[in-house]
């Protein structure tokens, strides 16, 4: 008997990371823009999304959505109602999205083709963990934070927090009477991703969301010419 | 609590490149994980014993080395390991961090593997 070492030097999720980089091709092919939003359960992506879907449509946009769930098709119905293609995934227990996932459910989504979009969002199961090493092959990677969930999120989790491209705070309405330290929340999200563009926002209100919104149609741009 | 998923892709990944040695057993599996891997390794180890039973890595060990957040500093022009993952600053200059060149590893660096000698 001989022991050998030999050597493999590959990535554990080479596998999703192939499939992302098919799917980032075929986005920008397709000259859709694609983000990710992620953050815990109860942040308010859903009602961010729905106000962002809406105003896109408004403006002329074509977008579409899909949105990831342990179980039920709750956000995919709401989400709907901005007349928005939506299509859910249910991930039954699984923590995060992934891009076989993103594939899949792409495949035979009636009347939606990447072509035919400007903005695809993809809501990932709400999770501060795991949805970072998971890929979907997209361009803008948003992560959300609420005035309720605690100025030093992105300290707790900064591995999320510093693989995302922009950041969101969601329900500044209710900012005063949660107590929320803006300065405090900007700092923190400054010192783990320097740089990064925040918006402060409220899907209530619509504070905040015509920047957001602007931020967007400046990205598509960009991601066109690029 | 991803590590299962994580575990599952490691076993089929080192099952896959041990069948170039036929009837060969893994000794050990040998990763690279960077500190913002998202990764624990505690809870990757508590998987693994799960994961490997009943496969041809039953009985291996997992060894997990972290690699620390190295940034490159554009102003300062080093390189250098971040302290902590609470402030993304050049632990040289403190200015901002913000090209990374090591942390996000997520890979299997070698398996270590008791090979059959042929008889003759």
């Amino acid at each position: 008997m001989t022991t050998r070492i030999v050597e493999l030097r590959r990535g554990i999720l080479k596998k999703n990371d192939e499939l992302a980089a098919g799917l980032r091709a075929r986005y920008g092919e397709a000259g859709v823009l694609v983000l990710n939003l992620v953050s815990s359960p109860g942040t308010g992506k859903t009602a961010f999304l729905e106000f962002t879907l809406r105003e896109l449509r408004a403006r002329g946009a074509k977008v579409a959505a899909l949105v990831g769930d342990l179980e039920t098709d709750n956000d995919a119905r709401r989400l709907a109602a901005s007349g928005a293609p939506v299509r859910q995934i249910n991930t039954h227990g699984i923590c995060h999205l992934d891009a076989e996932m993103i594939d899949k459910h792409l495949a035979g989504w009636e009347g939606v083709t990447l072509g035919g979009l400007d903005y695809l969002f993809i809501e990932n199961v709400g999770n501060l963990v795991c949805p970072s090493s998971y890929d979907l092959g997209e361009k803008i990677r948003v992560a959300l934070l609420s005035v309720t969930e605690g100025e030093d999120k992105p300290l707790k989790y900064p591995t999320l927090f510093n693989s995302a491209d922009a950041a969101v705070i969601t329900k500044m309405d209710i900012a005063e009477p949660c107590g929320f330290d803006r300065e405090l929340a900007l700092k923190n999200i400054n010192e783990i991703r320097p740089g990064i563009r925040i918006f402060e926002t409220s899907a209530k209100t619509g504070a905040g969301m015509d920047e957001w919104l602007g931020y967007l149609a400046e990205a598509r741009g960009m991601s066109l010419s690029s | 609590m991803h590590e299962l998923s994580i575990a599952a892709s490691i076993v089929d990944a080192v099952t896959e490149s041990a069948a170039a040695y036929p009837g060969a057993r893994v000794k050990e599996v040998r990763l690279r994980v960077g500190a913002l891997a998202s990764v624990i390794e505690d809870s990757l180890q508590f998987c693994w014993g799960i994961t490997v039973e009943g496969t041809p890595l039953e009985g291996s060990k997992l060894v997990v080395k972290i690699l620390p957040v190295v940034s490159h500093c554009a102003p300062c022009g080093k390189d250098g390991e971040l302290e902590s993952l609470q402030s993304f600053r050049c632990p040289h200059c403190g200015e901002p961090a913000t090209d990374l060149r090591q942390g996000r590893e997520l890979e299997i660096d070698s398996i270590e593997i008791d090979e059959v000698e042929e008889k003759v």
